[in-house]
């Protein structure tokens, strides 16, 4: 087996310096949005998208474990956080807390099931499960069906900012996506995430070395879960609504496709690929069905000819890692 | 006790076609070592196939169970050739993507021309009208599909179990080098295993074409639960893909009588409660 991303090379104060550089310069561009003439309401879904592909790389970047079914935990926190809000009527922050915890919750039951198989009956079993929590969620009273929950209240985070006016809502948004994303970065280059790689390389060297490697996965499925939630529950005030399109398996697929157009393992990665998917899908949405078409020529052309993705292929370019 | 005889023979004719793919699923899987996430688009086209060659051909059900299968094998083999084969010694994680890619292509075609509505297509004329059990009244088409789907299933593991060609299938999968070194073209018999597991998933569209209708998406949700029989089998065995299929389906159906809420879960209900009993599957081997 070759190895899944083209990260071989080791985390260097070099490399930490070059990825804070590349951050600094992406938060400054996020931050300018609203002074530009970009539709922000555009940046900010393809931020809700990009933390759940940053979250979802966490797994199968730094662990080898490709999830096809991380739309559960979007759907899941979407769905809680919007009737914490609508019918609860808590606070924004509260929401997004509930929203956190009930992906989490799922996250621990889920990895628990699924860590037993390895490979793509691993991907096989979180397809089931997230196929099983649709049909169960197209049943369930709270989520009203196919007309899921919609006019979601946005009200005032911490009692101060108003999130009905489209630029509070912005950087609020934004600072959400910053956050989880340094505390991904923060994760794969802490010494968790150095194991975690070494069980992507070789999960039996890291089993001989001592590892309790299954720990280890679970983990990285709870984090991976958590933060995806943590995306769902942003993407509630963005949407003003939660529906089951959040949860259907298709939406999966996207996730694994984002990541994999910005390049599997990379951190930068998953960002590039959210908003180059969200772009195509926002100018592409005159051509009916054919956006599925594209959608699938893009994995065919990724998987034969492109496996590193836009950022692996820069990284690998430069010999640097992003 | 009508509608459970009801549900029971629904529950055996889903069996068939669980039985059907999963078979089809682990032969490929076996020799290629690809979960062919196509596979549902692939059965969809078989579908599609008959309803051509009846309405665009003027050929008949009996002939489109036997050409439709061919005809979306050999599209099959274009695809392993063209793709597939590409990936070779690839961790298989990029297997399931391009094959997913490849669904995704299929079946944006198929919608953009056909809409996501159903075709119908009739049922053959000598398989019309039913027979009385005495205890219920049973659709001779439906009996049909049972019968016919568990005859390909067998004959299927026979090939594969019991002759010399299913020996060098074997012997391949177990190592390719060795066998090609006894002067047998391992690319070839990839090439033809992954037409014969494509042919098995169009021959299931063509038998599901008359009951359930001809639509671009009737192979995407199907191919999850399929998945998930897998999971639940282990697809250690040939046979074990072949008992799991139809029992799934039966208790899919009963299911369906006693607690219909249920019925859309209880496959994956099933898969959770496997797992945590057995990680490896029914008949499944250690990973």
């Amino acid at each position: 087996m070759t190895t899944l991303t083209d990260d071989t090379l080791p985390a260097s104060p070099r490399a930490m310096r070059d990825e804070m550089i590349v951050f600094v310069v992406m938060a400054l561009l996020l931050a300018s949005v609203p002074f530009t003439g970009v539709y922000p309401f555009f940046v900010m879904q393809a931020l809700c998208f990009a933390l759940l592909a940053c979250a979802f790389n966490l797994l199968i970047g730094y662990g080898g474990l490709l999830s096809f079914g991380h739309a559960m935990f979007l759907g899941t926190a979407g769905y809680c956080s919007a009737h914490a809000l609508k019918v609860w009527a808590l606070p924004p922050e509260l929401g997004i807390l509930v929203g956190i915890a009930a992906a989490f919750v799922l996250s621990i039951i889920t990895g628990y099931i699924s860590i037993r198989r390895q490979g793509i009956y691993f991907s096989m079993i979180t397809l089931a499960l997230s196929q099983l929590l649709y049909f169960i969620y197209l049943q369930a009273p709270f989520t009203h069906g196919e007309d899921g929950i919609q006019g979601i209240p946005q009200g005032r985070m911490f009692g101060v900012f108003d999130l009905s006016k489209p630029t509070v809502l912005y950087y609020v948004v934004l600072v959400g996506f910053l956050a989880g994303f340094l505390l991904i970065f923060r994760i794969i280059n802490s010494p968790f995430g150095e194991v975690l790689k070494s069980i992507r390389e070789n999960e039996q060297r890291a089993i001989s070395l001592g590892y309790r490697t299954d720990q280890y996965k679970f983990l990285a499925f709870v984090l991976s879960g958590t933060l995806a939630g943590f995306a769902g529950a942003l993407k509630v005030f963005v949407a003003q609504n939660a529906s089951l399109t959040d949860v259907h398996w298709s939406m999966s697929g996207e996730v694994v496709l984002m990541t994999l157009v910005g390049g599997l393992g990379t951190i930068f990665g998953p960002v590039v690929g959210a908003f180059v998917i969200i772009a195509m899908q926002q100018y592409l949405a005159g051509f009916g069905q054919w956006v599925t078409v594209i959608q699938g020529s893009i994995f065919v052309i990724c998987v034969l000819t492109f496996r590193r993705g836009v950022i692996g292929e820069i990284a690998h370019y430069f010999r640097r890692s992003l | 006790m009508q509608a459970l005889y009801a549900q029971l023979l629904v529950g055996l004719i889903n069996g068939s076609f669980y039985a059907l793919l999963s078979l089809g699923l682990a032969v490929i899987f076996g020799m290629l070592n690809i979960i062919n996430f196509a596979h549902g688009a692939l059965y969809m086209m078989g579908a599609f196939v008959a309803y051509f060659l009846l309405n665009l051909g003027g050929i008949n059900y009996w002939w489109a169970l036997l050409l439709a299968p061919v005809i979306v094998g050999i599209f099959g083999m274009i695809l392993e050739r063209t793709m597939l084969q590409w990936l070779t010694g690839l961790d298989h994680l990029y297997g399931l993507l391009l094959t997913f890619g490849i669904a995704l292509i299929v079946q944006g075609v198929f919608q953009n021309y056909f809409g996501s509505s159903g075709l119908p297509y009739a049922i053959p004329d000598q398989l019309r009208g039913g027979m009385n059990l005495g205890f219920m009244f049973l659709p001779i088409y439906r009996g049909w599909v049972v019968v016919f789907s568990l005859v390909v299933c067998l004959a299927t593991w026979f090939l594969i179990e019991k002759t010399q060609l299913g020996a060098y299938l074997r012997a391949a999968t177990e190592n390719p080098t060795l066998v090609r070194a006894f002067g047998i073209n391992v690319p070839r018999m990839i090439t033809l295993t992954y037409g014969l597991g494509v042919g098995l998933a169009a021959l299931a569209g063509v038998l599901s074409a008359p009951i359930n209708q001809v639509r671009p998406l009737m192979g995407a949700d199907l191919i999850i639960v399929v998945f998930a029989v897998v999971v639940i089998g282990g697809m250690g065995s040939i046979m074990g893909s072949i008992i799991t299929g139809f029992a799934l389906g039966v208790i899919e159906g009963l299911t369906k009588y006693f607690y219909p809420e249920a019925s859309n879960t209880v496959v994956f209900v099933l898969m959770v409660l496997v797992l945590l009993v057995k990680p490896t599957g029914l008949t499944g081997r250690a990973a």
